[in-house]
C-alpha cells in the first residue's frame, strides 16, 4: 500500500516538476527575446499558469480531493466560486505579508502582486486541490499530527519550502554584486519556484524514509 | 528570592564581557605612535649638504606675515562663483570675492579645492593642518575632551622662530595649543545653536590687530556657516546671510593686507546636505583654499601644470618654506609648487630648492619613524629608500653642474612624497594581533558562560559557584602582574585583566563540567528556530552591505520571528482548541489540565491580533530611519529634523501635533495599565510619580517642543523669554522625570491595604466606603486585582501549626495591586524614563517612541498568550522560564529602535544636539553632554535592556484571563498572578537569572560577531568605515545594555525586598 502511494506521488511530483522546465523552456519558442531575467513577469506567469493546469489536472486524474457530500452542479459552482474567492485572498494576503516584509508599497507593485500569485500557485491552489476551499482544514493540516493521508503530508512539505525559498530568496537583495537576478522581485520568485521543485522532491523521499513512523488516522 | 548570588552572577559576567570587549579595541584601535621630535634651523638634513648653516630657515624668506582666516565647514561648493546661475541656492554665489580676485589678479590669487583627510572633525582637522600628519581612527572619540598636540607643528614653529602669533576665534584651539599664542581670544565652540558669538568677537577685534602692527602670524577661525549648517543645513537663508558676511570679512581684509602679507582662506572641512560633517564622502572632505598675495605670488596660469585638489597636510611644508620656518618633524605633506618661484623669476625660494628641503624633511621623518616603530612593511620601505637616493644623486649632479632642476626630477620628488604619504596612510592603520586574540577568546568564553548559566540557572542559584572562579581570576590576574613587574619592570593591566578574566571562566566551565557531564547542556538546544535567527543576524555583521542596511535587515529578521511563533503554536497543535471528540485516545494520555475552548479561541484571537499590532509597527518604523553614506537613494525620515528646520509653518504645526498627540498617548497608555491593574490607589509616593509627575513632566516636553520650534525671528520682543523658556523647560522635566525615578526606587510598591472590619460586625447596613469613587478603584480594577486570600495563604503558611490563628475565616486585609506588584514599578520607571529619553531626541521621534511602547506592549502580549497557550505542553519543572523566541525578539527590538529613533552605527549619525536640550547656552565640563548624547545615542537599548524582567513577569499579569475558570476548582483560589513568584522564590531567582543571562547571551553574542567581522575584515576596503564604526557602537551599545540589566534587576530585587517587609509588617499586626 505505502509503495504504490509513494510511486503515485513520485510520479505526479515528477509531471508537475517537468511542468516547470516547460514553462521555462517552451516560451522561449513563442516570445521573442525570452529570458528568465529580462522578462521576468513573462516567465511568472507562464511557470503560474503551467503549474497551475497541471496540478488541478493531476489532482483530478488521480481524483485526490476532499470528500464531497452533495453532487449536484449548484454545489460544485459554489465550491469553485468560493475556490476562486480563497485564491484571491491569498494573493491578496501574501501581497500584504511580502510588503510588510519591507518590500516597496507603491513603486513595483505589480511585481509584487506577481511575486504574490506565484507564492498562492504553489501553495493555496495546491491546498484547494488536495483539501478544498475549507480554511478549517488548511489550518489543521500544518499542524504536527494534522496530515491525514501522504497527500497532506507533501502539502505540508511543498508548501514548507516555497515559503522558506521565497524568504531566503530575499537575503542577496542587499548584498552589492549588482547581479541582474538581485532585482526585485526576481531572487524571490527564483527562491520560491526552486523551494517548490525541492519540495516536489524531498516529499516522497522523505515520506519514503519515515514511513514506519508515520501513521494516518483513518478518514 | 536569593538576590545577591543572583547580581553577582550578573556583575561577574558582564565584568568578563568587558575585559573582552577592552582586550580587543586595545589590540584593533591603536594609535599612530607619535614622534616627539621638533625640527630647528640648524638641523643638517642630509649629512655633507650643500648649506653649511642648516637646511631650513633661508635668510630671505618669501613672506614675513601671513594672516590665516578659517571659516569652519566651508565647503568647496560655498566658494565657487557661477555668473550665469540665475536662480543661485542660499549657498551658491555668495563669496563673489573669490573669484573676482582669481579673474583679475591670477598672478596674485588662487582657488583650490582642499582635500581633508577623514575623520572631517573640526580638531581632527586642527591637528591635520597645523602638524601635517595623517589622523588615527581613535582620535575621533578625543572631540570632547580635545588635548594639547604634542607633536611638532606650525604654531610650535612660528613660537620658536620667535613670530607673534595672535589667535582669535573657536576656543578648541586653545586647549589645542596651550601658552603658544603670543596673544589669544578664543571664544565657546561647542554650542552649535549659537551663531553669531564667536563671529562677531572676531569681527570686533580682527581690523584693530591687523591695524596695530603687533603680530606677525593671525590666525582667524570663524564657526557661523559650520554652525549655521548643524542648526539650518546648507540650504537654508541663514546660510546665504552668513556667506555673505563672510564675503565682507575677506574683502575688508584684504583692503587691510600689506605688501609682505600672505592671506589664507580656507575651510577645514566641507559638509553634507544636511549640514554635518565627520565622515569620509566627498562633500564632506572637500573644502576650499584660497590664497592671496598683494604683491605677485603666481606665475601665469597655464604655464604649469596646476594642482586640482590640494591635501590637507601640505599647507604645512608650504606655509613653513614660504615663512622660513623649519617644517614640523612629522610632516608628510608636500609643498605647493605655483608658489615658489620658477627658473625665469627667482625671488626667494625655487621650486626645486623647495622640493629638494621637502623630500629631505620626509625622508628623515621616515627614517625616524621607521627605525622606532615596525609597521612600515620592510619591502616598500626599501624601495622608498631606493628612490630617494636615486633623487639625491640626480640632484647634487645637477646643483654641481650649476643647472637648474630638472622637470623630471621635479615629477619623481613629487611622485616621491606622495608614495611615502600613502604608505604611511596605509600602514598606520596598527593593530596587535595577540591582544586581539585574547580580547576574542574571552569574548567566546563569556558568550559561553552565559549560555552555560542560562541552561544551569535553577542549580547554579541553589549553591554558591562563584567563589572558586574569582578566587582564581584574583590568582592568575596577581600571578600575571607580578611575573610582568618581574620581567619588564612595570605592569600592563590589560595583560592582567585578560588573564584573570580567561582563568575564571576556564575554572568556572570546566566545574560545572565536571558536575554536569551530560543531559542538561544538550548543545542541540542552541538550534532552536529562534536561535537559528539569532545566527542570520551574526551573520549578517559580517558583511558590509548587510551592516550598511542593518536597521532593514533587523525588520526582516523581527518580523520572520513574530510569524513564526503562531506558526509554531500551530505546528504543534495549540493555536486550536482540540477536536472535542477525544474518544480514541486513551483517558491516561489526556492531560488533566485542558484550557477550555472559550478561552484557547480568545487567547488565539488575541494572539494574532498581537501578531498584527507587531508587524504593522515593524512596518511603521521604517519609515523613522536615517540614511547612511553608502545608500545612494535614501532619503532620511522627515521626522528627524528637530522642527524649527521645518520652514513650511503648515507642516510644522502638523508635525508639532503629531509629536504632541504621541506624547499624550504615551503618557495615556502607562496611566491606564496602571490603573487597570489597581496600581493607581495606594497613597505612596510611586503613586504620585504615576498621577503627578508623568502628566507634568509631559506638559513640559510639550511646551518645550513649542517653544524651540517657534522661529526665531518670529517674536523678537520675546525672545528673553523664549531664552529662559528653552533653559526652564527641559530642566523642569528632568528635575521632575528625576524626582519620579529616585520616588520609584524609594518605595517601589503600589499596593493599596484596606483593613476589613471582622465579618460578624459586616451588616447589610455598612454602606460602601465613599472613597471607591474618589481614589479611583474602578469595579472592575477590584475585581481582578483585589487579593485577600494570598495574604491569607501567606499567613496560614507563617502561622504554619498555630491552631485556630485566623478565626473568622475571612479575609482581614485586601491588598489591591498586588498581582503586580512587581512589574508596575518597572513599567512606571521605563515609562518616566522613556519620557526623559525622548526629550533628548527631536520631536518627530515621539512618534517613535509611541510605537516603541505598542510594539514591546504586542511583544509582551504574544509572549503571554502563547505561554498561556503551550502551557498544557510544558513540564512543570520549567517553572517560569523564559523560552529563547521572546528574549531574541526583545533583543532585536532593541537594535531595531536604535534606527527607528534616527541613530545609525556611524560617527557622523550622532545627534550631537542632544547635549543642547536644556543647556542652549553650552557646557563647561564635559562629562555633562557626554552622558546625554549616550543617553540619547543608546536609548532604545536602555529601554529595553531595563524592561527586559517584563519578560518573566507578563505572562503571570496576563494570566487572570486565562486561569480564573479552569484552575478555580483546583486549588480553590483567585488568580494570584505575581504573587505566584512570591511563593515560589527559588524558581523566581533561577527564572530571573536564566532570562538575563539569555538576554545578555543574546547581545553578548552579536557584539562577538562584530568583533569577529572587525578581526577578519581588518584589511577590507570598507573596515574603517564600516566595521570599525559598528564594533564601537556595538560593545559601547553592550556596555549601556548591560549596566541597564543590572539597573532592571536591582529594582525588581528591591521590590522583592519591600514585598518582604510589607508581609512582615502585616503578619504580627493581624495575629494580634
Ligand atoms: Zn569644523
Ligand atoms: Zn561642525
Amino acid at each position: 500500500m505505502w509503495d504504490a502511494e509513494i510511486r503515485g506521488m513520485a510520479s505526479a511530483h515528477a509531471i508537475i516538476a517537468s511542468s516547470v522546465f516547460m514553462a521555462t523552456v517552451m516560451p522561449a519558442v513563442l516570445v521573442e527575446k525570452f529570458s528568465v531575467y529580462g522578462t521576468h513577469l513573462v516567465w511568472l506567469y507562464s511557470v503560474a499558469g503551467s503549474v497551475a493546469v497541471v496540478n488541478i489536472a493531476v489532482y483530478w486524474l488521480l481524483g485526490i480531493g476532499p470528500p464531497t457530500k452533495k453532487n449536484t452542479l449548484s454545489y460544485k459552482v459554489s465550491r469553485l466560486i468560493r475556490s476562486c474567492l480563497y485564491f484571491l485572498f491569498s494573493c491578496l494576503f501574501f501581497h500584504t505579508v511580502v510588503v510588510l516584509y519591507g518590500a516597496p508599497l507603491l513603486e513595483s507593485a505589480v511585481e509584487t502582486f506577481s511575486l504574490a500569485v506565484l507564492l498562492s500557485t504553489l501553495t493555496t491552489l495546491r491546498c484547494l486541490c488536495i483539501l478544498g476551499p475549507n480554511v478549517q482544514a488548511w489550518i489543521r493540516v500544518f499542524s504536527r499530527d494534522g496530515a491525514m493521508s501522504v497527500w497532506d503530508t507533501s502539502l505540508q512539505i511543498t508548501t514548507g519550502c516555497s515559503v522558506v525559498g521565497a524568504w531566503l530568496g530575499a537575503f542577496p537583495i542587499p548584498l552589492d554584486w549588482d547581479r541582474p537576478w538581485q532585482v526585485w522581485p526576481i531572487s524571490c520568485t527564483l527562491g520560491a519556484t526552486i523551494g517548490f521543485l525541492t519540495g516536489l522532491v524531498a516529499a516522497p523521499v522523505w515520506i519514503h524514509w519515515h514511513r514506519k513512523q508515520l501513521t494516518y488516522k483513518i478518514k | 528570592m536569593k538576590r545577591l548570588p543572583v547580581l553577582a552572577l550578573l556583575v561577574w559576567v558582564c565584568a568578563v564581557f568587558y575585559v573582552g570587549i577592552f582586550l580587543f579595541v586595545g589590540g584593533f584601535l591603536l594609535v599612530r605612535l607619535e614622534v616627539n621630535r621638533t625640527s630647528t634651523c640648524a638641523d643638517v638634513l642630509f649629512p655633507g649638504g650643500a648649506e653649511p648653516k642648516g637646511d631650513f630657515c633661508p635668510t630671505e624668506p618669501r613672506f614675513r606675515r601671513v594672516v590665516v582666516l578659517i571659516i569652519d565647514a566651508l565647503k568647496s561648493d560655498f566658494a565657487r562663483y557661477d555668473p550665469a546661475n540665475e536662480a543661485p541656492r542660499p549657498y551658491e554665489n555668495k563669496l563673489p570675492v573669490l573669484n573676482e580676485m582669481v579673474s583679475t589678479q591670477p598672478s596674485r590669487a588662487r582657488l583650490y579645492t582642499f582635500r581633508a583627510d577623514p575623520p572631517t572633525t573640526t580638531m581632527q582637522r586642527i591637528k591635520g593642518f597645523t602638524t601635517g600628519s595623517l589622523p588615527t581612527f581613535i582620535d575621533v572619540g578625543n572631540n570632547f575632551a580635545s588635548s594639547a598636540i604634542l607633536e611638532d607643528n606650525l604654531v610650535h614653529q612660528l613660537g620658536q622662530m620667535g613670530k607673534r602669533v595672535v589667535f582669535m576665534g573657536d576656543d578648541t584651539w586653545m586647549s589645542l595649543f596651550p601658552k603658544k599664542f603670543h596673544r589669544s581670544l578664543p571664544f565657546p565652540s561647542f554650542n552649535v545653536k549659537d551663531l553669531h558669538t564667536v563671529d562677531n568677537g572676531i569681527l570686533q577685534n580682527i581690523y584693530p590687530t591687523m591695524e596695530g602692527g603687533d603680530w606677525d602670524v593671525l590666525i582667524a577661525h570663524f564657526l557661523g556657516v559650520d554652525h549655521c549648517g548643524h542648526r539650518f543645513g546648507p540650504d537654508h537663508p541663514a546660510m546665504a546671510e552668513k556667506l555673505t558676511q563672510m564675503d565682507e570679512v575677506i574683502r575688508a581684509v584684504i583692503g587691510r593686507l600689506g605688501n609682505d602679507t600672505l592671506l589664507v582662506v580656507m575651510g577645514d572641512h566641507g559638509m553634507t546636505d544636511t549640514g554635518d560633517h565627520g565622515g569620509e564622502s566627498q562633500k564632506e572632505t572637500d573644502a576650499a583654499l584660497f590664497l592671496y598675495s598683494p604683491s605677485p605670488l603666481f606665475p601665469n596660469p597655464g604655464s604649469q601644470v596646476e594642482p586640482e585638489v590640494v591635501p590637507q597636510t601640505d599647507l604645512v611644508p608650504t606655509l613653513a618654506l614660504l615663512l622660513g620656518i623649519p617644517i614640523p618633524y612629522s610632516s608628510v605633506g608636500q609643498v605647493l609648487l605655483p608658489l615658489f618661484s620658477t627658473a625665469e623669476s627667482p625671488t626667494g625660494l625655487s621650486q626645486g630648492e623647495a622640493l629638494w628641503i621637502n623630500v629631505r624633511q620626509v625622508n628623515r621623518f621616515l627614517e625616524t619613524y621607521s627605525s622606532m616603530a615596525k609597521d612600515i612593511p620592510p619591502e616598500s620601505l626599501t624601495q622608498l629608500r631606493a628612490e630617494f637616493s636615486r633623487i639625491s644623486s640626480e640632484y647634487l649632479k645637477s646643483v654641481q653642474e650649476g643647472k637648474p632642476v630638472s622637470s623630471e626630477l621635479q615629477v619623481s620628488m613629487q611622485e616621491y612624497l606622495t608614495s611615502v604619504r600613502e604608505t604611511c596612510r596605509a600602514s598606520w592603520a596598527r593593530f596587535n594581533p595577540l591582544k586581539m586574540a585574547v580580547g576574542l577568546s574571552v569574548l567566546a568564553g563569556a558568550c559561553i558562560l552565559c549560555y552555560v548559566l542560562s541552561e544551569l540557572s535553577s542549580v547554579v542559584v541553589s549553591r554558591g559557584v562563584l567563589k572558586v572562579p574569582v578566587v582564581c581570576g584574583v590568582v592568575v590576574g596577581g600571578v600575571v602582574a607580578v611575573g610582568q613587574l618581574a620581567s619588564q619592570g612595570y605592569v600592563e593591566a590589560a595583560w592582567c585583566l585578560g588573564g584573570a578574566a580567561l582563568s575564571s571562566e576556564v575554572s568556572f566551565l570546566w566545574r560545572s563540567r565536571r558536575n554536569h557531564p551530560r543531559g542538561r547542556l544538550a548543545l542541540a538546544r542552541l538550534l532552536a528556530p529562534a536561535l537559528l535567527v539569532l545566527l542570520l543576524r551574526c551573520a549578517s555583521l559580517l558583511s558590509d552591505s548587510y551592516v550598511v542596511s542593518e536597521g532593514r535587515v533587523v525588520t526582516f529578521l523581527l518580523c520572520t520571528l513574530s510569524l513564526y511563533v503562531p506558526l509554531r503554536l500551530n505546528w504543534d497543535g495549540l493555536l486550536l482548541p482540540p477536536p472535542p471528540s477525544d474518544s480514541q485516545k486513551p483517558p491516561g494520555l489526556v492531560p488533566a489540565l485542558t484550557l477550555p475552548p472559550s478561552v484557547v479561541r480568545r487567547e488565539s484571537a488575541t494572539m494574532l491580533v498581537c501578531v498584527g499590532v507587531l508587524v504593522g509597527s515593524l512596518y511603521l518604523s521604517l519609515s523613522f530611519h536615517n540614511c547612511r553614506e553608502e545608500q545612494g537613494a535614501c532619503q532620511p525620515s522627515p521626522f528627524l529634523s528637530p522642527l524649527s528646520r521645518v520652514q513650511d509653518s503648515r507642516l510644522r504645526n502638523l508635525h508639532y501635533v503629531l509629536s504632541l498627540a504621541s506624547l499624550a498617548a504615551w503618557a495615556y497608555l502607562l496611566h491606564r495599565w496602571l490603573r487597570h491593574y489597581g496600581n493607581l490607589n495606594s497613597p505612596g509616593v510611586t503613586v504620585f510619580a504615576a498621577r503627578f509627575l508623568l502628566p507634568l513632566a509631559s506638559i513640559c516636553t510639550g511646551l518645550h517642543w513649542a517653544v524651540s520650534a517657534t522661529p526665531e525671528d518670529s517674536f523678537r520682543n520675546l525672545a528673553d523669554l523664549i531664552g529662559l523658556a528653552q533653559v526652564v523647560l527641559p530642566r523642569a522635566a528632568f528635575a521632575l522625570l528625576g524626582l519620579g525615578l529616585s520616588l520609584v526606587w524609594l518605595d517601589p510598591l503600589t499596593v493599596f491595604l484596606k483593613e476589613r472590619a471582622p465579618l460578624q460586625s459586616r451588616g447589610p447596613s455598612v454602606p460602601p466606603p465613599k472613597y471607591r469613587a474618589s481614589t479611583g478603584i474602578s469595579p472592575q480594577a477590584e475585581l481582578h486585582h483585589l487579593i485577600p486570600q494570598l495574604y491569607q495563604r501567606i499567613r496560614r503558611s507563617l502561622e504554619d501549626g498555630v491552631p485556630g490563628g485566623p478565626e473568622d475565616g475571612g479575609p482581614a486585609v485586601e491588598a489591591y495591586g498586588l498581582g503586580t506588584v512587581y512589574s508596575a514599578p518597572l513599567v512606571l520607571l521605563c515609562g518616566l524614563f522613556g519620557l526623559g529619553l525622548l526629550l533628548l531626541h527631536p520631536e518627530g521621534m515621539a512618534l517613535a517612541f509611541l510605537l516603541l511602547l505598542l510594539e514591546s506592549g504586542a511583544l509582551l502580549h504574544l509572549h503571554a498568550c502563547s505561554t498561556t497557550l503551550s502551557s498544557l505542553q510544558r513540564a512543570p519543572s520549567n517553572g517560569f522560564s523564559v523560552p529563547w523566541a521572546p528574549v531574541v525578539l526583545w533583543s532585536l527590538a532593541a537594535c531595531q529602535f536604535f534606527h527607528t529613533t534616527g541613530h545609525l552605527p556611524t560617527f557622523p549619525s550622532i545627534q550631537w544636539n542632544a547635549a543642547f536640550v536644556g543647556f542652549p547656552q553650552g557646557h563647561t565640563g564635559t562629562l555633562l553632554p557626554a552622558t546625554l548624547v549616550t543617553l540619547n545615542t543608546f536609548s532604545s537599548h536602555i529601554l529595553f535592556a531595563v524592561s527586559c524582567p517584563l519578560l518573566l513577569f507578563w505572562p503571570l499579569v496576563c494570566e487572570i484571563r486565562g486561569w480564573k475558570g479552569s484552575r478555580g476548582g483546583e486549588e480553590g483560589e483567585d488568580a494570584v498572578m505575581e504573587m505566584r513568584l512570591r511563593e515560589n522564590p527559588q524558581q523566581f531567582s533561577s527564572a530571573l537569572l536564566q532570562l538575563m543571562m539569555r538576554y545578555l547571551f543574546v547581545s553578548g553574542v552579536q557584539v562577538f560577531a562584530s568583533v569577529c567581522a572587525a578581526a577578519i575584515l581588518r584589511r577590507h576596503l570598507m573596515v574603517w568605515k564600516v566595521f570599525a564604526p559598528k564594533l564601537m557602537f556595538e560593545a559601547s551599545g553592550f556596555v549601556v545594555s548591560s549596566v541597564s540589566v543590572l539597573v532592571g534587576v536591582s529594582l525588581v530585587m528591591r521590590v522583592d525586598a519591600a514585598v518582604g517587609s510589607l508581609f512582615k509588617k502585616l503578619v504580627p499586626e493581624a495575629s494580634r
